[in-house]
C-alpha cells in the first residue's frame, strides 16, 4: 500500500483535570489509505469524536494533544499552527457532524454557504465560476433543483437534505480525507441508507479516504474496509471489516456486535383469546399551524384513522420513521394529546370521554417510558421520591410507597441508596431504569415505551431491553413499544404495526411480518436496515439465537 | 452543598455580599453607632468631615451626615427588600398563572403587564407618588408597580418551557395533581432565574428611592441617602462631603447587590456550576 493518506501514530490527548478520566484518547493508531473507508466504532465517551476534532485541530479548550502524531498527507498536523490548520481544514481534510441542523448558519442562505466554502481556498475565484462550482456540488451530491435549493435556508429543508448539503461543503475543495462524525444518527432509517450511498459514491469517484464515526455496528457492515473498535480512550481492536465483524477477536468487541439486535422477529407465545386490553378505533388528528396572516395553515396528519389493538401481556410495536406520527399516538393513548376524532377504549370504558378527577384515575393503570432519560426525571428531585410519588398521589400511605420505591429500584438493578441521590448521578441507562420503576410503581396494566432505547449505547440498549421483557412477564404487561428501529421491533415485540405518514399500513405477528413484509412501505424500511446482510433479515439466518 | 461551594469560589460574590453584609449591619445597629438623631441639628453647618464629634462633617444645617447615613440605610434596605417582596409576589404569581393557563388568560395578563412597561418606569412611580402622597408604604407600592412586570415575563416564560417537559409530563401521568405539577415540578425548576432577577431588583428598588427621595417625593419624618444628596447639591462646591458620602452608600449598595446576583446566577446556573466540577 502507498503511503495512507491519513495516518495518527500514538496519540494521546489529555482532558482538563476533574474529567472522569486523564485522557479522552490513549496511544492510539490508526491509518486510512486512499479510496477507503475506515469505520471508528465506540460507545459514548470511547473518545472517537475527540479524534475526529484533533484532526481538525478542533479541541475544545483545556483539551490539548500530550503525546504522538497526526500526520495527514506527510505533514504533522498535531504541532499545526492555527493558520496552518486553516489551510488544511477544507482542502486536505474536510469533515461533517451528526446534526446538520446546527452544523449550518440558520440565517444564510445554502448557495451562499457553499460558495464561502469554495471561496476560502480559492479567493480570486470570478463569480460566474463560483457559481457554476456551486451548481455541481449540489448536483453531485443528489439534492434536486438547484436553482431552488441556492435560495433556501437551512430550515426549509429536510434532515436528509441538510446532511447532503453539508457533504457539498465538505467536498467543495475536494478533500482527500473526509471525517464523518456520526453522520445519519440524526436521520431515518431510509434517509441514511440513501446518505451512506452517497458518501460510498463520493469515496470511490474521487479516491477519497473516509474515517466514518459510528456507533453502529450496522452502519459498519454497510460501509467499512476497515474497522478499528474503540473503549475508554483505546484501541481494543482492528483489522479489516470481515475479520472483525465475523471473527472479533476481543471480547469487548464481541459484546458489542452480539449486543446488535437482529432483524426477526420473535416467535409469539400462545396468544390467549382474551378481550383486548386497549382498543382503538379511527383515531384522527391534524395539527395545524398558523403561518402569519395571509398564508395557508400548514396542515401535518398525525394520526389517520388508526385503529389498533392491544391484549393483556402483549406487546406491539409501533414502527416507523420521524413524522410518521408514532409518538402522537402514544401520547393520545395517554391523553397527553388530544385526538379530533375516534375513540380509545381502555378496559372496555371510552377513554376519551374522561375528565379531571376520572382521568387521573385511570391514567393509574398505562404509564409511559419517554425517549430521553435526561429530559424525563425533574433534575431538583431524588429519585427515590419521584418513583413514590406517583402511588402517594393515589392514595398509598408514604412509609409503604418509599419501601416500594426501594424494591423497585432493586428490581431494575440500580444500587442500595440510588433513592437518595438525584438523577444527575447517575448515566443514561441507569435513568432509563429510573424511569421504567416510575412507570411500574402504579402497577399499570400497559406500558408506553416511546423510542424508550433509541438515546442509549448498544449494549445499554440490550441490557434495557432484557430488563423490559423480563418485567413484562413478571407484572403481565401489555407494552406498546414505539421505535423507529425495525431491529429493536423485531427483538422485543409480539406484533408490529408499520406507521407512515399517520396510517398504519401494514400490521401482523413479528416474526411472519420479518420473514415477508407485504406493502412496499416495510420492505423499503427493511432494504433501508444497515448492516442486514450481516446482522440477518430476509435472506440471511441470524448467527446465534435470540435471547428476548 | 454544591451551590455554597460555587458561590464561594466567586471572587467578586464574596466582595459583594462582605459589603452587603457591612450595610446590614450598619442598617441594623444604627442607634448603637450612631446615638444622635439624624434630623438634629448637632453642630455648626458646613463641618468638614474629622472634625470633633462629626466624623462625616455637617451638612448645610449642622445635621451629623455619619447619622444620615446610618439611618439612611434602614430606610434604602427596608424599601428595597419591601418593594421587591410586593413585585416578586405579584409577579410570579400573575407569571405561573399566565404560563401555567395559556391562551386567553396569557394574553390578557400579558397585555397588562405590557400597559406597566410601555409607560416609563420611573415618571408612573413619580406620579403614583405625587398622587397618593408620599409616604414609606407609598414608595414601596409605587416601586413594587413599576418592577413587577419583567418578574412576571421571566416567570412566565420559564412556566411556559417547563410545562411542555417530559419529567412535568411523566409526573401527570403519575397521577400528580395540578397543584403539586405546579409547586414540586415546575416552580423549584424555575426558581433560579426569579431568585437572580429578584436580587438585581432590589439594587434597581434602592436607585429608584434615592431617585424619588432626591426630587423630593421620599417620606419626610425617614432619613434617607437620595434626600441627603437631593439637599446638599446646591452646596456641592463648597462641601463636597455632604454629597459624595451618601452617593457613595448608595453606590457600595447598589454595586454589592448586583455582585451578589451575578454571583447567584454562576451558582444556579447548573450548567456553569457543573463546569467548575460542583
Amino acid at each position: 500500500m502507498t503511503e495512507p493518506v491519513l495516518r495518527i501514530t500514538n496519540l494521546s490527548v489529555g482532558l482538563p483535570r476533574g474529567a472522569d478520566r486523564a485522557q479522552a484518547v490513549s496511544d492510539v493508531s490508526i491509518a486510512v489509505g486512499a479510496n477507503e473507508i475506515v469505520c471508528l466504532v465506540g460507545e459514548s465517551g470511547s473518545g472517537k469524536s475527540m479524534i475526529a476534532h484533533t484532526i481538525l485541530g478542533l479541541l475544545p479548550p483545556g483539551v490539548t494533544v500530550t503525546g504522538g502524531a497526526v500526520t495527514l498527507r506527510g505533514r504533522d498536523i498535531a504541532t499545526a499552527s492555527e493558520a496552518e490548520m486553516r489551510s488544511v481544514r477544507g482542502r486536505d481534510a474536510a469533515m461533517i457532524f451528526q446534526e446538520p441542523l446546527s452544523a449550518l448558519n440558520p440565517l444564510k442562505r445554502i448557495g451562499e454557504q457553499i460558495a464561502e466554502a469554495v471561496r476560502a481556498h480559492a479567493p480570486a475565484t470570478p463569480r460566474a465560476a463560483i457559481r457554476a462550482r456551486v451548481d455541481a456540488l449540489i448536483a453531485a451530491v443528489g439534492l434536486p433543483d438547484p436553482e431552488r435549493i441556492r435560495a433556501s435556508f437551512p430550515f426549509a429543508l429536510s434532515g436528509g437534505q441538510r446532511q447532503r448539503v453539508m457533504i457539498a461543503i465538505a467536498m467543495a475543495n475536494n478533500p482527500a480525507l473526509l471525517v464523518a462524525d456520526e453522520p445519519t444518527t440524526a436521520l431515518d432509517v431510509t434517509t441514511q441508507a440513501q446518505i451512506l450511498a452517497l458518501i460510498r459514491r463520493l469515496q470511490s469517484e474521487r479516491q477519497m479516504g473516509v474515517l466514518l464515526i459510528t456507533h453502529d455496528f450496522g452502519v459498519v457492515a454497510e460501509m467499512a474496509d476497515r474497522v478499528v473498535v474503540m473503549r475508554d480512550g483505546r484501541v481494543v481492536e482492528q483489522g479489516s471489516a470481515e475479520a472483525v465483524l465475523t471473527a472479533p477477536r476481543d471480547p469487548y468487541t464481541r459484546a458489542l456486535i452480539a449486543a446488535v439486535p437482529h432483524a426477526r422477529g420473535r416467535a409469539s407465545p400462545n396468544m390467549r383469546a382474551t378481550p383486548p386490553l386497549l382498543e382503538i378505533e379511527a383515531l384522527s388528528k391534524t395539527f395545524t399551524t398558523r403561518q402569519g396572516w395571509f398564508r395557508p395553515a400548514r396542515r401535518v396528519v398525525a394520526a389517520d384513522a388508526i385503529s389498533l389493538t392491544l391484549s393483556a401481556g402483549e406487546t406491539v410495536a409501533v414502527v416507523g420513521e420521524s413524522g410518521s406520527g408514532k409518538s402522537t399516538l402514544g401520547q393520545m393513548i395517554l391523553r397527553l394529546a388530544e385526538p379530533d376524532s375516534g375513540r380509545i377504549r381502555f378496559e372496555g370504558r371510552d377513554l376519551l370521554a374522561l375528565r379531571g378527577e376520572a382521568l387521573r384515575v385511570a391514567r393509574r393503570r398505562i404509564q409511559i417510558v419517554f425517549q430521553d432519560p435526561f429530559a424525563a426525571l425533574n433534575p431538583r428531585q431524588r429519585v427515590g421520591e419521584a418513583i413514590a410519588r406517583g402511588p402517594m398521589a393515589y392514595g398509598v400511605p408514604k412509609a409503604e410507597a418509599v419501601a416500594e420505591a426501594h424494591a423497585l429500584l432493586d428490581r431494575v438493578g440500580l444500587k442500595a441508596g440510588a433513592a437518595d441521590r438525584f438523577p444527575h448521578e447517575f448515566s443514561g441507562g441507569q435513568r432509563q431504569r429510573i424511569c421504567i420503576a416510575r412507570a411500574l410503581a402504579l402497577k399499570p396494566r400497559i406500558l408506553v415505551a416511546d423510542e424508550a432505547v433509541s438515546a442509549l449505547d448498544v449494549s445499554v440498549q440490550a441490557r434495557v431491553l432484557d430488563l423490559l421483557a423480563e418485567l413484562r412477564a413478571e407484572y403481565n404487561l401489555a407494552m406498546l413499544f414505539i421505535t423507529h428501529d425495525l431491529r429493536i421491533a423485531a427483538r422485543i415485540a409480539d406484533r408490529v404495526a408499520v406507521m407512515q405518514q399517520g396510517r398504519i399500513v401494514e400490521t401482523g405477528p413479528a416474526a411472519a411480518l420479518f420473514a415477508a413484509p407485504e406493502h412496499p412501505y416495510t420492505r423499503g424500511l427493511m432494504a433501508a436496515m444497515p448492516g442486514r446482510r450481516l446482522f440477518g433479515g430476509l435472506d440471511a439466518p441470524a448467527p446465534e439465537a435470540l435471547t428476548a | 452543598m454544591g451551590f455554597v461551594r460555587a458561590f464561594l469560589r466567586n471572587p467578586g460574590g464574596m466582595i459583594g455580599l462582605v459589603l452587603l453584609v457591612g450595610v446590614i449591619a450598619v442598617a441594623i445597629f444604627a442607634p448603637l453607632l450612631v446615638p444622635v438623631d439624624p434630623w438634629e441639628m448637632v453642630g455648626a453647618p458646613f463641618e468638614p468631615p474629622l472634625s470633633p464629634d462629626l466624623p462625616l462633617g455637617s451638612d448645610t444645617m449642622g445635621r451629623d451626615i455619619a447619622a444620615g447615613l446610618a439611618h439612611g440605610a434602614r430606610v434604602s434596605l427596608a424599601i428595597g427588600l419591601a418593594s421587591t417582596l410586593a413585585a416578586v409576589l405579584v409577579g410570579v404569581v400573575i407569571g405561573a398563572t399566565a404560563g401555567w393557563f395559556g391562551g386567553l388568560v396569557d394574553a390578557a395578563l400579558m397585555r397588562i403587564a405590557e400597559l406597566f412597561q410601555t409607560i416609563p418606569g420611573f415618571i408612573l412611580a413619580v406620579l403614583l407618588v405625587a398622587t397618593l402622597g408620599p409616604s414609606l408604604a407609598h414608595e414601596i407600592l409605587a416601586i413594587a408597580a413599576i418592577s413587577w412586570p419583567p418578574l412576571a415575563r421571566l416567570t412566565r416564560g420559564e412556566f411556559l418551557r417547563l410545562k411542555g417537559r417530559d419529567f412535568v409530563r411523566a409526573a401527570a401521568c403519575q397521577g400528580e395533581r395540578p397543584a403539586a405539577l405546579i409547586l414540586r415540578h415546575i416552580l423549584p425548576n424555575a426558581l433560579a432565574p426569579i431568585i437572580v432577577t429578584g436580587s438585581l431588583t432590589v439594587a434597581t428598588a434602592i436607585l429608584i428611592e434615592s431617585a424619588l427621595s432626591f426630587l423630593g417625593l421620599g417620606d419626610p419624618n425617614l432619613m434617607s441617602w437620595g434626600y441627603m444628596v437631593g439637599a446638599a447639591r446646591t452646596v456641592i462646591r463648597q462641601a463636597w462631603w455632604t454629597s459624595v458620602f451618601p452617593g457613595a452608600a448608595i453606590l457600595i449598595t447598589v454595586l454589592a447587590i448586583n455582585l451578589v446576583g451575578e454571583a447567584l446566577n454562576d451558582a444556579l446556573n447548573p450548567r456553569l456550576a457543573r463546569g467548575r466540577g460542583a
